[in-house]
């Protein structure tokens, strides 16, 4: 172990319990990993939360003395692409404009820096790339930028991107000293698509959380299903684009062609929702198909134990850690190679997101040999355990070795 | 004196293609992969032939030529021979002049590489006679000496084999069950009056296959020299080397070495004093029984458990393997030359080692050879084949 003890100021947007997804967790994951290793994190949002952890001090640019930012309803999260922005507001956190408060983010990035001791800056993803910078700009010292999700993930591609956060994205990584990425996946689209040298980008992947235990009764309906000789399997997710809920439908439609004592559960809420529900209709099998809307915590993790399959179809998925929450919990799990979750498991099966027969192929396999389910579960939940924010730390901390002299 | 016996086993499975559930009741081919990659039968024949088979037999048959002392043996699984006769007659022929110089040894296994000795014994009896005839056709000889599928054994194999007449049966030097003993003797198994037990000395075979081109090692570079000074300092009647065939030029590769080595190895074997190359039925003949051997349990020349769990170790080749038999019966019934043959195709080993997931749990990379995407991948895959032969099974019940 390097024994460095550095101080690194951390720009992040969302911290647990306020988040949304997976950012939030992996900068918790993260946080916790770098401060058993001895750093010390100053970690800074936006907006005062009520958040605490052991593992950092927090910051709270809002707070800062110099500057007071209004705060205003909003639907903002780091999971809306800008063309979906806004179409709702209740509950959110943070400005009613996404670029402007990230503009006025990274400007109190700058004037923090100026004020707090620190040897590195370390940002996470475009919404604090911009503080990232300004705090280099000030102080000189090294900064650190981690791609836990690009446009082109979000939008499927290139097509559609939003411009303006596609710059954003690209200066970060420009003016990082060291870019890391949550996949060879992710690193594959920062050197193709944001012409980023393979040199300075380095992968990082995630780990998981311990699982919260499972209780209260919202999958009455799906045990009693079970019972009745029906599989289960689950789609857990945001209903968008990215996540390749249409492909899943498709692949659905082949698996009652063969076997229809079989329920497809659509776990989540997104842009995609109508136009999904609406195809499970249009394909015939909106009999076979449960929406469940947005679950969390307990819900989430209950719903994970009723099914026999968990699959992810995603377009483009810079990791993905649903998959390692089912299979810790046991429960055969299906990825698309998109994505960068399918590189560190292998106790998982794969195909190409576009193959929905090739997925419809390994659904009836899992539904249909018990034998395939019982080895996959038993691997993946032993393989899943490995995976931890500790081994992420291990190589963050060498990162952080060399730029820190 | 002291013996020096050399085995090379030859076997090519039929790799089960990528049969999706989709084909189940339309597509009754399950080993006619035509792609470029590794499920392709007849390319992974050709390409193992052309940089193993031919090479080493070509070399073989020069050192039988130039040392009137060598002799080793083979044992082809029939499968292999099928695959042979079929896409490469060329290394066909050239095993023949090797048999033809009457100091090369073919051994008796099952025609299809099967576990069929563990759970269908009747079959297992069909398949070794099915081996005898492909034996008798190609190379005129008949098997003396016994050894079946990954060098798989328990006591009760050498008691069918002394039953059959067989002088011996190979098996794995394993020193868990030698305890103080050593490999290198000759030794009777338990459950048997004449039948020997010749044991694999795993340290010096593995040498070669194995350790021969691996850097890490510290003996590495390995010489003909080196190698014959180890078998000449081994203690014992015998020095059994016994190895996969494929070891000169396909696990090993030409650029390694290996033919090089192989070519000076008799050469420098002859060297030791008192040293004569035997064969199998030759080792038996020339030395006395040293101590009985008891194996109750299964051994196997595989990894380091020396089990059967890379073959049959989790729950998908467990349900695999039981499927498979269960239709014995049935398919017997059928009388359906199509329909046996499949079947049996689909008794090889090799398709429940490509379904190992032995290490899965260490996050080690394992050197689990499979020309699949993964074990699940090749489970799916056979299971679906096995349905679909289950399904033509069916057809042929309510036909008559």
């Amino acid at each position: 172990m390097y024994v460095v003890n550095a101080r690194i100021l951390m720009f992040g947007w969302e911290f647990p319990p306020h988040h949304s997804g997976g950012l939030g967790v992996a900068c918790q994951g993260i946080t916790k990993a770098l401060a058993e290793r001895g750093f010390e994190v100053l970690f800074v949002m936006p907006k005062k939360l009520d958040v605490s952890s052991p593992y950092a001090r927090f910051l709270f640019a809002d707070e800062h003395v110099y500057v007071t930012v209004r705060a205003l309803d909003s639907v903002l999260t780091p999971y809306l692409t800008s063309r979906n922005y806004p179409k709702g507001r209740a509950g959110s956190i943070y400005g009613h404009d996404l670029f402007e408060e990230v503009m006025r983010y990274a400007s109190l990035g700058g004037e923090i820096a100026k004020e707090e001791q620190f040897d590195i800056i370390y940002a996470h993803d475009w919404l604090a790339f911009g503080a990232g910078i300004e705090a280099k700009k000030a102080t000189g010292k090294p900064l650190i930028v981690h791609v836990h999700a690009t446009e082109y993930d979000r939008c499927g591609g290139m097509q559609g991107i939003n411009e303006q956060v596609f710059e954003i994205e690209q200066r970060g990584m420009r003016e990082a000293d060291r870019v890391i990425a949550v996949s060879e996946y992710t690193k594959g689209i920062i050197v193709r698509e944001y012409g980023i040298p393979a040199t300075k980008v380095f992968v990082v992947y995630n780990g998981i959380d311990e699982s919260t235990t499972p209780k209260g009764d919202s999958t009455r309906k799906m045990r009693s299903l079970r019972q009745d000789g029906y599989k289960i399997v689950l789609f857990l997710g945001r209903l968008t684009l990215q996540k390749g809920p249409d492909y899943l439908l498709r692949a659905a439609k082949r698996v009652l062609e063969r076997n229809p004592k079989v329920f497809f559960v659509i776990s989540g809420a997104g842009d995609m929702e109508e136009h999904v529900m609406r195809m499970a209709a249009e394909l015939g099998i909106a009999g076979n198909v449960i929406f469940t809307g947005f679950l969390s915590g307990d819900d989430r993790h209950e719903m994970y134990t009723a099914a026999d399959v968990f699959v992810m179809p995603s377009v483009s998925e810079p990791f993905g850690i649903s998959p390692l929450e089912a299979m810790k919990l046991g429960v055969p799990v299906i990825v698309t190679k998109q994505s960068g979750v399918a590189e560190v498991v292998r106790n998982a099966l794969k195909m190409d997101f576009w193959d929905t027969d090739e997925m419809a192929a390994k659904i009836l396999a899992v539904v249909g040999y018990p034998a395939l389910g019982a080895t996959l579960s038993f691997h993946g939940k032993n393989e899943a355990e490995r995976l931890t924010w500790q081994r992420a730390g291990e190589k963050i901390e060498f990162l952080v070795a060399e730029l820190v002299h | 004196m002291k013996s020096v016996c050399f085995y090379f086993q030859v076997h090519q499975p039929y790799r089960v293609k990528r049969y999706g559930v989709f084909d189940i009741g339309s597509d009754s081919e399950y080993f006619n992969d035509r792609s470029e990659g590794d499920l392709n039968n007849r390319r992974i024949i050709e390409k193992v032939a052309r940089k193993s088979y031919i090479p080493a037999t070509k070399l073989l048959l020069t050192l039988l030529e130039r040392h009137p002392e060598l002799s080793v043996s083979f044992s082809f699984s029939g499968v292999a021979l099928e695959q042979l006769e079929r896409h490469v007659p060329e290394a066909l022929d050239l095993f023949k002049r090797a048999v033809d110089t009457g100091r090369v040894e073919i051994l008796g296994e099952t025609y299809y590489h099967s576990l069929a000795f563990f759970y269908a014994p009747a079959e297992f009896e069909r398949q070794v006679a099915a081996h005898r005839d492909i034996i008798r056709r190609i190379f005129g000889v008949r098997p003396r000496v016994f050894r079946n599928t990954e060098l798989s054994y328990r006591n009760d194999l050498a008691a069918w084999a002394d039953r059959e007449g067989y002088l011996g049966v190979l098996a794995e030097g394993w020193d868990p069950v030698l305890g103080w003993r050593s490999p290198n003797f000759v030794y009777k198994p338990i459950g048997a009056t004449n039948a020997k037990l010749l044991l694999k000395n795993y340290r010096l075979s593995d040498d070669i296959a194995f350790r021969f081109s691996s850097r890490e090692w510290s003996e590495w570079p390995l010489t003909s020299e080196k190698f014959s000074q180890w078998v000449g300092a081994a203690e014992g009647d015998t020095v059994n080397l016994f190895m996969d065939y494929e070891t000169f030029g396909e696990h090993q590769w030409e650029d390694t070495g290996i033919f090089p080595f192989l070519e000076k190895l008799p050469e420098e074997l002859l060297k030791i004093p008192d040293v004569q190359f035997h064969t199998p039925s030759e080792v038996i003949r020339a030395h006395d029984v040293k101590d009985e051997i008891d194996m109750p349990h299964i051994v196997t020349w595989a990894d380091t458990d020396r089990d059967l769990t890379a073959w049959v170790g989790n729950p998908m080749q467990n349900a695999a393997i039981a499927a498979l038999y269960t239709l014995e019966h049935e398919v017997m019934l059928a009388n359906d030359g199509r329909i046996l043959e499949d079947w049996r195709k689909l008794q090889t080993s090799d398709h429940f080692y490509y379904m190992c997931t032995k290490w899965s749990d260490d996050g080690d990379v394992h050197a689990y050879f499979s020309p699949y995407e993964s074990p699940y991948d090749a489970y799916i895959a056979y299971m679906n084949a096995l349905s679909d032969l289950r399904l033509r099974l069916e057809k042929r019940r309510t036909r008559t």
